[in-house]
């Protein structure tokens, strides 16, 4: 089990802890204990994942250019 | 022509122009004549102006043609003329009078032979590969989950649509689209300021800067793409900090910078799948590993929990366990109290066996016995103390007798009687002595009075003596004041009052001199 917080995890991150814990579980060689500290960081990283997952959200922006080319902010875009 | 009309003077009947005119002319004739042309030929020297006029030369092994391409028209081209490239230019003739020029005003180039740019692109990769800008090592992970995803390409057109649908399917994102132009002159140099501009943003800034780029392009002809070939465009992706996909042309068609982008993709909607998973997936994925968590536990749970009971019942039930020891702990428990009776009293019992033989008249005998012996050993004492005593006494008797006074006082009445027999012999010897000496005096003495001159004088003869001294010749007689004249019966002085020589002297020596 890694110590870092899962609320700064990455979903990347989360989502491979995720997979060790299941694995491990799976395996079913940990002691009784451990397998229940292992069952409830599973359950927060997999809270994480979710709502990582649940960000999703379309915005799509143009950048507006000023004459010499640099930005200067956006234009939202239809995307449609 | 009004010198037509006025007076012809000598050696002006050719017509005069004024230099504008001429000029005027001529441009006119060369665009009326020759129209909107093509020329084909090598392109020389190019020279960008500052305004952002292109000039530039094309030429063939004996001639060169000045081309010119305004600020304005440089966009549409779709090739940047580029030196020693065999092109074809589309443009107008005309002239420029302030230089007495005449040049050929381009509004198109293309590329005379794919051979001639295709050999151009090589020499370009060979050198990009030379300087490790194609290296494996460089390329960066895409990461898994872009939140923001900037995209390189044309804001109008089918490629952004497509990008920007696939991305919806799969996981909707936050996008950016830095509009460039995707072909034509001002193509490279926009896509790569755009690179290098994604990569300026702050992360988390008012424009958010993208862990992610695509550049994109649809498919078109090899002059259309021919701006992803340009160096500076490959430089920029090379140099690009976000991980970056190129997506130009189509699968068929590679352009440069899909040897330095971190990864190419043969189409647009394809960048689009490198670019994020697909949401729902994962989600599936995130509730089948739930599910797998809460299976896997609660499987472990029953196995645990079946083991649990087959060990319970492996085990004996605690009253049959204790039932054993309990019954002991009885029987011991109600013997307790007799075995520490009896053992009370047989230990009594030992107590008054011994008891019994400690009455006080035993002691009292033993003490009286000890008393006796006491008593006896004390009497012995005291006898064989004196005895001791007289012992010693009668030692030191002894002793004392041999220290007596007698002994002594015999050595010295010996040592005396000694002495006193030593003074005799030494008053014996000495009376002895002294009366042989007084012997021998007497005889001596006899000796001497017969031998003296006191005999003679009984015989007759006299002494004289002269003032004390003895006279013995007349001299000594005359020179005396007084004679004294012995005789045997006694003395008689010669002139006693007044002459002191007498006749003493005078007799006395021949006397005695007739004596000796």
């Amino acid at each position: 089990m890694s110590n870092t917080p899962v609320d700064e995890m990455s979903f990347e991150a989360a989502m491979a802890e995720l997979e060790k814990v299941v694995g491990q579980l799976e395996r079913g060689d940990v002691a009784l204990e451990e397998s229940i500290a292992l069952y409830e960081r599973g359950a927060a990283l997999k809270k994480r994942c979710e709502a990582k997952l649940n960000e999703a959200q379309e915005k799509v922006a143009a950048i507006t250019l000023d004459a010499d080319g640099q930005p200067t902010g956006t234009t939202p875009v239809d995307p449609q | 022509m009004s010198d037509l009309i006025d007076d012809p003077r000598p050696g002006q009947n050719l017509p005069e122009y004024t230099v504008s005119e001429v000029s005027g002319a001529v441009k006119k004739t060369l665009e009326d004549q020759f129209g909107r042309i093509r020329v084909r030929g090598e392109v020389g020297r190019v020279f960008t102006a500052r305004s952002g006029h292109l000039y530039y030369d094309v030429k063939d092994d004996r001639n060169v043609l000045a081309c010119t391409t305004w600020k304005g028209q440089v966009s549409s081209l779709s090739v940047v003329p580029e030196e020693g490239l065999e092109v074809v230019v589309t443009g107008r003739m005309t002239a420029f009078g302030g230089q007495s020029k005449y040049n050929l005003n381009v509004d198109e180039v293309t590329v005379a032979g794919e051979g001639a740019l295709m050999a151009m692109l090589e020499k370009r990769k060979k050198a990009l590969a030379a300087e490790g800008l194609f290296d494996p090592a460089r390329k960066k992970p895409l990461p898994y989950l872009p939140d923001i995803i900037g995209v390189i390409t044309s804001p109008s057109g089918a490629v952004i649509r497509d990008i920007l649908h696939r991305l919806r399917d799969r996981f909707p994102r936050k996008v950016l689209i830095w509009p460039v132009a995707v072909q034509g002159a001002n193509c490279a140099p926009e896509v790569a300021r755009a690179i290098e501009g994604f990569n300026a943003l702050t992360p988390g800034g008012g424009l958010p800067r993208p862990d992610l780029l695509i550049v994109a392009r649809g498919g078109g002809s090899i002059e259309d793409l021919w701006g992803f070939n340009e160096e500076i465009v490959a430089r920029a992706a090379a140099a690009s900090e976000i991980p970056l996909i190129s997506a130009v042309g189509h699968e068929t068609d590679t352009t440069l910078i899909d040897f330095v982008s971190d990864q190419r993709a043969p189409t647009p909607t394809a960048a689009a799948e490198m670019a994020v998973p697909v949401r729902l997936e994962l989600l599936a994925w995130v509730g089948d590993s739930e599910a797998r968590m809460a299976r896997a536990m609660s499987q472990r749970m029953d196995a645990r929990r079946q083991r649990l009971r087959d060990l319970s019942r492996a085990l004996p039930r605690p009253d049959s366990l204790l039932s054993g020891p309990v019954q002991r702990l009885d029987v011991w428990g109600e013997r307790l109290p007799l075995a520490l009776v009896r053992s009370v009293e047989k230990r009594r019992g030992r107590l008054i066996e011994a008891g019994a033989s400690l009455r006080p008249g035993l002691l009292r005998r033993a003490l009286e016995e000890r008393q006796r012996g006491l008593k006896a050993t004390s009497l012995r004492l005291s006898p064989s103390l004196m005895r001791l005593v007289d012992q010693k006494r009668e030692a030191l008797a002894r002793r004392a007798d041999r220290l007596s006074v007698q002994p002594i006082l015999r050595d010295l009445r010996g040592k005396r009687e000694r002495l006193d027999a030593l003074s005799q012999r030494l008053s014996t010897a000495g009376q002895a002595q002294v009366k042989d000496w007084r012997t021998r005096l007497d005889g001596l003495d006899r000796l001497r009075e017969t031998l003296g001159y006191k005999e003679t004088l009984k015989r007759g003869y006299a002494v004289v003596r002269g003032d004390g001294a003895v006279v013995t010749n007349t001299k000594a007689a005359k020179a005396a004041t007084s004679l004294e004249i012995e005789f045997s019966d006694g003395r008689l002085t010669v002139g006693a009052a007044s002459a002191k020589s007498g006749g003493k002297p005078k007799s006395s020596p021949p006397e005695q001199g007739s004596l000796f």
